[in-house]
């Protein structure tokens, strides 16, 4: 019988010796710094549940960015469970995040190491492993109702409702 | 806190300090870590390295000889793009300790013994490689060498046995001949003569029905797609012709020579192939992918030719390297350029096709497509003076030769640029394809630029595509994906159904409940009326129509709440698509609604096979109905189909699992 070209049947776990560290690693699917300052629980439940996360959050999307651009680029790294839209706790439309979720965690994991750092509506989107969608965390959570780096960022994105909010508001 | 992540920065080593002690186990590391780094970037040349790698393992032999035989055999297993440095590295070694060298022999065969009982056929190909190399290094003497090889191909006189086990010893007899063939011919010319009469009257004799399935283009021209074996072939008989010369291959032993040729070699033990099991799964078969050759670069190196060996080499080598760094874009891509023989070969060209090779491979690529996609932007990002320009040149090539191109494979090509389009602003000369804007739209040129066009429209909007292609390419455009509701307009309230419609609009609007829908659908006339079998609720279409028609343009502002809608009215659904015929109908009026936006239609089908609205047997009867025949081509039909086969396969496999964990749970109990 033939096989599919992939690594056979047979795994890493052979007795004369496992694999090296430069193989392994895999850096682009491991857990960032930052931790949702929200999250109810303590930092090692936290952890635990990033580590086997099945959901990403996506940072830096236009607020013009639909969920159906969202689901195609994503549906890349696999099937997608469900799209949840960052929105304006106010104005309730998009402020440029969203939650990924994806039925199996290795779609998750080649979503963090294929389509991080690439662009969605030509710009540089980031995503970061996500504790889970819990109702609430929709909503931006900056002042004025989007998110906090756009209450005090100084540039101005076309994208991003032009001037951060402070900046708006001199 | 900051969202970033990944840093640019290269691997800066130990985030924390360490205290000095010297622990087993970070002596192991660093010892990894020194014997992984070898011929890396460094200040000094790769032989004044490996000369000091070799005296501080030779140093650290008496307490760590068993740490350092498993980490040396773990990269001649897993580095083979590094080969010849190990080899050398081991060379040095045995030359400075004959037992070292005798050991680390012995380790390999029984590494590359458990390889092959455990159908690791890849990785054993690299270990027969390295010890054939060690020839070379004068580790292990050449009549030794060549004796296993006439093992390896007396497999092929085996009786009832797959093709594709003879076709792995052949292939790890063949492959490691542009390393050592002229160090085995020079020793034992008669008996090599003899292994490639042999190989070639096996050759003849195989069996290659497989070609065609896995060929990428059924065109012989420009390029043939050759069996991988027969390409290999032509390619050491092009080699012994040449009187084994091969100048590709880094070789830092020949730096070395003085002090290897004064080692003493050992002999391999005589190593009998692993017999034939029912357990015994082989590599498959196949087709070498080629899409370049020396016309295509006329200002840069040249290409080494399909049949000659260090086209053989180079691509075995950065297929290797794919498969160490595939997680790690960067690393990968800096590793694909940093290939030596930068000056010689046109590496870019190189790297491209090899890409291309695997996303395009059949059945399927060695990794998931959105890698390579990924991996050609980091390329870019690292070349962007030339990389692009391949880049291009390859796109145009595959444009011009779509109308041989599998038709599995037109789907990768379209998926593959697309996606790579929207990461730079979709800009691409359109108008270099007016060509196929005379053609029929059915043809393959005109058809992947629709293809193309629709996928990018996926990834932004509608006026965009519009936007980006020149006025003339309007006919290849998509359809502005907008949905189709026959009871909208007031012109059509003679349509049977239409008041109901109205009604229920309202009702949903008014957040009715289920029981407040079915009343309502009451009203709905059945016009199969006498097919009323009597037993109360039959298929009756129009209902279906009237319903799933209002639902899904209520919500068609968005994938969530189409997705929200089916699950509140779930329990409609279930009822009026609880036939076979219901489910059928279901599918057929989401069609209708949304047969501009492909997407949605496959999003919804996913969907309600997963809430079990219609099942895997009603999509695929809907997607080979006559009603759908006009699609039939469209790449969306194919992308649902595959998706629910897919989902079915994952169900399959899942509930199969759950079988056998309960059978072994039931089993344990019983033993109690």
């Amino acid at each position: 019988r033939a096989g599919l070209g992939r690594a056979g049947p047979g795994s890493a776990a052979m007795s004369s010796g496992g694999t090296l560290s430069i193989l392994r690693s895999d850096s682009y699917a491991e857990l960032s710094q930052y931790r949702d300052q929200h999250f109810r629980g303590t930092r090692y439940d936290q952890e635990r549940l990033l580590r086997k996360s099945c959901t990403l959050y996506v940072g830096n999307l236009s607020f013009y960015t639909t969920e159906e651009q969202i689901h195609e680029l994503f549906g890349k790294s696999g099937d997608i469970k469900k799209v949840i839209m960052g929105l304006d706790k106010v104005k309730k439309t998009a402020c440029g995040f969203c939650f990924v979720e994806y039925y199996a965690r290795g779609d998750a994991e080649n979503a963090m190491r294929y389509i991080n750092g690439t662009r969605l509506d030509d710009r540089i989107i980031r995503t970061d492993w996500d504790a889970g969608f819990k109702e609430g965390r929709q909503y931006g959570r900056g002042r004025s109702g989007g998110q906090v780096r756009d209450e005090y960022r100084q540039d101005y994105d076309a994208g991003r409702g032009g001037y951060g909010k402070t900046v708006q508001c001199q | 806190m900051s969202r970033r992540r990944h840093s640019d920065d290269s691997d800066a080593g130990q985030p924390h300090k360490r205290r000095r002690t010297s622990e087993p186990s970070e002596i192991e590391e660093r010892l990894e870590s020194l014997i992984c780094r070898v011929g890396e970037k460094s200040n000094s040349s790769l032989e004044s390295n490996l000369e000091g790698l070799a005296g501080v393992l030779e140093a650290d032999l008496p307490n760590y000889k068993s740490k350092i035989l498993r980490i040396l055999c773990t990269v001649a297993r897993l580095l083979p793009e590094k080969l010849t440095v190990y080899t050398t590295l081991v060379g040095l070694l045995n030359a400075r300790n004959y037992n070292f060298g005798g050991e680390f022999v012995e380790a390999m065969i029984r590494q590359l013994k458990e390889c092959l009982k455990v159908n690791m056929y890849n990785e054993a190909v690299h270990l027969v490689r390295f010890l054939s190399d060690l020839v070379n290094c004068h580790v292990i003497a050449a009549p030794s060498m060549v004796a296993m090889f006439e093992n390896f191909v007396s497999v092929t006189q085996e009786e009832d046995v797959p093709q594709v086990r003879c076709d792995w010893y052949m292939f790890a007899f063949l492959s490691s001949l542009p390393w050592v063939g002229k160090e085995l011919y020079e020793k034992k010319d008669a008996e090599m003569d003899r292994l490639l009469s042999q190989t070639e009257s096996y050759l003849k004799r195989r069996q290659k029905i497989h070609v065609p399935m896995l060929q990428v283009w059924t065109a012989d021209k420009p390029h043939p797609q050759e069996e991988y074996l027969d390409c290999l072939w032509s390619q050491i008989q092009k080699l012994k012709k040449d009187r084994w010369q091969e100048r590709h291959i880094l070789r830092p032993y020949l730096a070395f020579d003085s002090v290897l040729c004064e080692a003493l070699q050992h002999n391999l033990p005589p190593f009998t192939p692993p017999p034939h099991t029912e357990d015994s799964v082989y590599p498959m078969p196949r087709v070498i992918f080629r899409m370049f050759d020396y016309t295509d670069d006329p200002e840069g190196p040249v290409m080494p030719g399909s049949h000659s060996v260090e086209r053989f080499v180079i691509e075995e080598n950065l297929h290797c390297i794919i498969k160490s760094h595939w997680k790690e874009r960067k690393t990968c891509a800096a590793q694909l350029l940093r290939y030596p023989g930068n000056n010689k070969i046109p590496l870019n060209y190189h790297i491209v096709e090899v890409i291309f090779a695997e996303l395009f491979q059949l059945p399927s690529p060695p990794h998931i497509e959105v890698m390579y996609t990924t991996l050609l932007i980091e390329l870019c990002k690292l070349q962007p003076g030339s990389l692009p320009q391949v880049l291009a040149q390859a796109t145009e090539m595959l444009y011009m030769r779509l109308d041989t191109m599998n038709t599995t494979c037109v789907d990768r090509f379209i998926n593959w640029f697309s996606h790579h389009l929207s990461n730079f602003q979709f800009r691409w000369s359109w108008e270099d394809w007016s060509d196929c804007l005379t053609q029929d739209l059915e043809k393959p040129k005109p058809k992947f630029v629709r293809e193309v066009l629709e996928k990018c429209m996926r990834l932004s909007y509608h006026q965009r595509i519009i936007d980006i292609v020149p006025a003339s390419f309007s006919v290849l455009s998509p359809a502005n994906p907008v949905c189709i509701y026959k009871y909208g307009d007031e012109s059509n309230r003679s349509l049977p159904g239409y008041t109901v419609a109205l009604c229920l609009t309202i009702a949903i609007k008014n957040k009715a409940s289920n029981d407040e829908i079915f009343s309502i659908l009451k009203d709905v006339p059945n016009p199969n009326q006498d097919d009323d079998d009597g037993e109360g609720f039959t298929f009756n279409p129009l209902k279906i129509e009237v319903f799933v028609q209002t639902l899904l343009h209520l919500a068609a502002k968005s994938f969530s709440h189409s997705f929200s809608a089916l699950a509140k009215f779930h329990e409609v659904f279930k009822t009026l698509a609880e036939s076979d015929e219901g489910k059928l109908h279901v599918l057929r009026v989401v069609y209708e609604v949304w047969k501009n936006h492909p997407q949605m239609i496959a999003v919804l089908v996913d969907k309600m096979i997963r809430t079990q609205i219609v099942d895997c047997a009603a999509v695929a009867n809907w997607i080979f109905s006559s009603e759908l025949a006009h699609d039939f081509t469209r790449f969306y039909i194919w992308e649902i189909l595959h998706s629910t086969i897919r989902k079915m396969n994952k169900h399959v496999l899942k509930i199969h699992k759950e079988l056998e964990e309960t059978k072994a749970r039931l089993a344990r109990q019983h033993k109690r």
